[in-house]
């Protein structure tokens, strides 16, 4: 039996915000807040693993109260039960501070049922860094394994994993000793739809929420922005390019122009294309 | 932390079966122009197995010196070996900046071992500047799905550490015979003491072509509006002898593999030849073909950024133009070949 730790995030979905033209400041309003799509793929695996093997899967969140429906989101896709992290304490952390917090609460969970595997997404559409779940296994020294596209085994008995991790021009088979951290690429799965059952006991469940005074052992030094090493000095627009040269006339017109431009790169051309 | 005792700028140099990744001799052209500006020296930390003769051509891209860990512990990357033999070097040779590829392997490393220093990380850098005095590393980034720029600072520890972006920076030109220092270290770790191994590595070899390594790239976004409609842009770069690239959308609305992904979160291009059909232009897509060679964009939109950020464009409607340009572009070719084929048969008469 084993048990599986998603560790997930609610986002802005960054694809539909709205940037205010006169501020450069982002309309985070304009935004629904979704399980980051990442993180959907990594609760799926730990279902999946679970329908395998047998077990219990748990998630982990830090953020604000209203995230509390990220995690209803993971009891849908198959989750069985949800931590929530949320203090003003943890606020403006980096990815440092981040993986700090959430390795405090994962010690927490592992009080209440030990833990054989923690899975993240490979990274959060707001963020974009990849950085906490690699950071998290070097806090609890596991091993990280990132790149993650498909689990082979887990053996818990005899205390090992075999993954399959991404290459640029292929994958290795890897072998890892259990306890450790998979972060997994997107291809891995394919997120089912929520079965009925599943989405009522989600609009029902009440996950467990902590404040940084649950958690034991926390250098509250190492927390939020007091415990980030990076800091945002400025935000601003990108710079804009000078812009292009719109060819003008009917469309036939456009596409001659287009082509005599493109085509005095013709050394790009030769030997290729027109000839059936 | 007395950040006098840090000095220098350091490039992780990433190697596979005896080649260095591009992205690291762009890093040495990057770092070199930190350290010039800081008055400082820029290292090469070179982490292998039979790595050690890559030094020189360390050297040849800019560096003045060189780390190397050479042992057979290192044959495959794994984070946890890696991660120590870097943590050992930081310790004794204190770097104030540490510069990796925004790879798989490199986002990996870099993370391991900014928590284990720890440090502060800024990942997928694609713009760098050192305050000359300060030694503040200014490592800027898009942010937010790549709808805002952010520079990034890390004022109270050291080293600074930032991934950035493949094919962003460039390398300088090789200067052969170029020499500087090897500093040979060790670690004493043993096989048994590490928990992953590599049991098989497995290489795909695909027929496609690989779009960050074409010449022209023929892109699609969703104004192509289904996967039938993006069957367009098939059409038009076989006929260019092109790649095909698309937006994050069209990933997402699973039209097209990611490995065709454009952008921040996909793949950096830079083709002599760039075409942008339907795709708005965020930024996240324009940090990822910017540096293209030609720009051309087709969208209805008039107001699409993708105009700002293109060379020509051609405001109007993908499945009227596209069409067009795919039996022009025949014909053209056509011609142009056998004007090549005229012109080979005089020179040889």
């Amino acid at each position: 039996m084993l048990h599986v730790v998603a560790c997930i995030k609610q986002v802005p979905d960054t694809k539909v915000i709205k940037m205010n033209p006169k501020t450069n400041t982002m309309d985070r309003a304009s935004a629904p807040a979704i399980l980051n799509p990442y993180d959907a793929h990594a609760v799926e695996e730990a279902v999946r693993l679970k329908k395998r093997y047998g077990g219990t899967v748990s998630v982990l969140t830090m953020g604000p109260p209203p995230a509390v429906k990220a995690i209803k989101k993971c009891i849908e896709l198959g989750a069985d039960e949800g931590y929530m992290i949320s203090d003003r304490a943890f606020a403006g952390a980096d990815t440092l501070a981040t993986s700090y917090a959430l390795t405090k609460a994962l010690n927490k969970i592992a009080t209440i049922k030990p833990i054989d595997l923690i899975i993240c997404g490979k990274m959060t559409i707001d963020g974009d860094t990849g950085q906490v779940g690699p950071g998290i296994a070097r806090r609890l020294d596991i091993p990280p394994l990132t790149s993650v596209k498909k689990i082979v085994e887990i053996n818990k008995e005899q205390g090992y994993a075999i993954v399959h991790r991404k290459l640029e021009d292929g994958y290795e088979v890897v072998q890892s000793t259990l306890p450790c951290l998979f972060a997994v690429e997107k291809e891995i799965n394919e997120v089912s739809f929520a079965p009925l059952p599943n989405m009522i006991k989600a609009a029902r469940y009440q996950p467990h929420i902590w404040s940084v005074n649950d958690l034991e052992d926390v250098d509250r030094k190492q927390l939020g922005l007091k415990g980030s090493p990076t800091i945002v000095a400025k935000v601003w627009a990108p710079p804009k390019p000078e812009g292009g040269k719109l060819l003008e006339g009917i469309p036939e017109e456009q596409v001659k122009q287009l082509i005599g431009i493109v085509l005095e790169k013709k050394e790009l051309f030769q030997g290729k294309g027109g000839v059936q | 932390m007395n950040f006098e005792d840090y000095k220098g700028i350091w490039v992780y140099i990433e190697e596979q079966e005896g080649v260095i990744a591009p992205v690291s001799l762009e890093l040495l052209g990057a770092g070199r122009q930190l350290a010039d500006k800081r008055g400082v020296e820029l290292a090469g930390v070179l982490i292998g197995n039979r790595v050690k003769h890559l030094s020189q051509t360390v050297f040849e891209y800019g560096a003045d010196t060189v780390y190397v860990y050479d042992d057979p512990i290192f044959e495959h990357y794994r984070t946890e070996p890696y991660m120590y033999a870097l943590l050992d070097c930081c310790q004794k040779h204190k770097p104030e900046v540490i510069l990796y590829g925004a790879t798989p392997t490199g986002k990996d490393l870099a993370s391991a071992v900014a928590t284990d220093l720890p440090t502060g990380l800024t990942a997928d850098t694609t713009m760098l500047d050192i305050e000359e005095d300060t030694g503040l590393l200014l490592a800027s980034r898009p942010a937010f799905g790549g709808n805002i720029m952010a520079t990034i600072l890390c004022k109270k520890y050291r080293p600074q550490m930032a991934t950035v972006r493949p094919k962003v920076m460039k390398a300088l030109k090789r200067e052969p015979g170029r020499t500087g220092k090897v500093v040979e270290e060790r670690i004493w770790l043993r096989e048994e003491d590490v928990r992953t191994k590599v049991l098989e590595i497995v290489r795909e070899t695909t027929k496609k072509v690989r779009i960050d390594e074409a010449d022209i790239v023929v892109a699609g976004g969703k104004g192509l509006e289904s996967k039938e409609g993006f069957q367009l842009i098939h059409q038009l770069a076989d006929v260019l002898g092109g790649a095909v690239g698309a937006s994050r959308d069209v990933v997402e609305a699973g039209w097209i593999d990611h490995h065709h992904q454009v952008g921040q979160t996909g793949v950096t291009v830079t083709p002599k030849i760039y075409f942008a059909i339907g795709i708005s232009g965020a930024i996240q897509h324009l940090v990822g073909m910017q540096n293209s060679g030609l720009i051309i964009a087709i969208n209805k939109d008039p107001h699409a950024p993708i105009f700002q950020a293109c060379h020509y464009g051609i405001v109007g409607d993908a499945f009227e133009i596209v069409p067009l340009l795919i039996e022009h572009f025949k014909q053209a070719l056509a011609h142009l070949n056998e004007a090549a084929v005229t012109e080979e048969e005089v020179r040889h008469a």
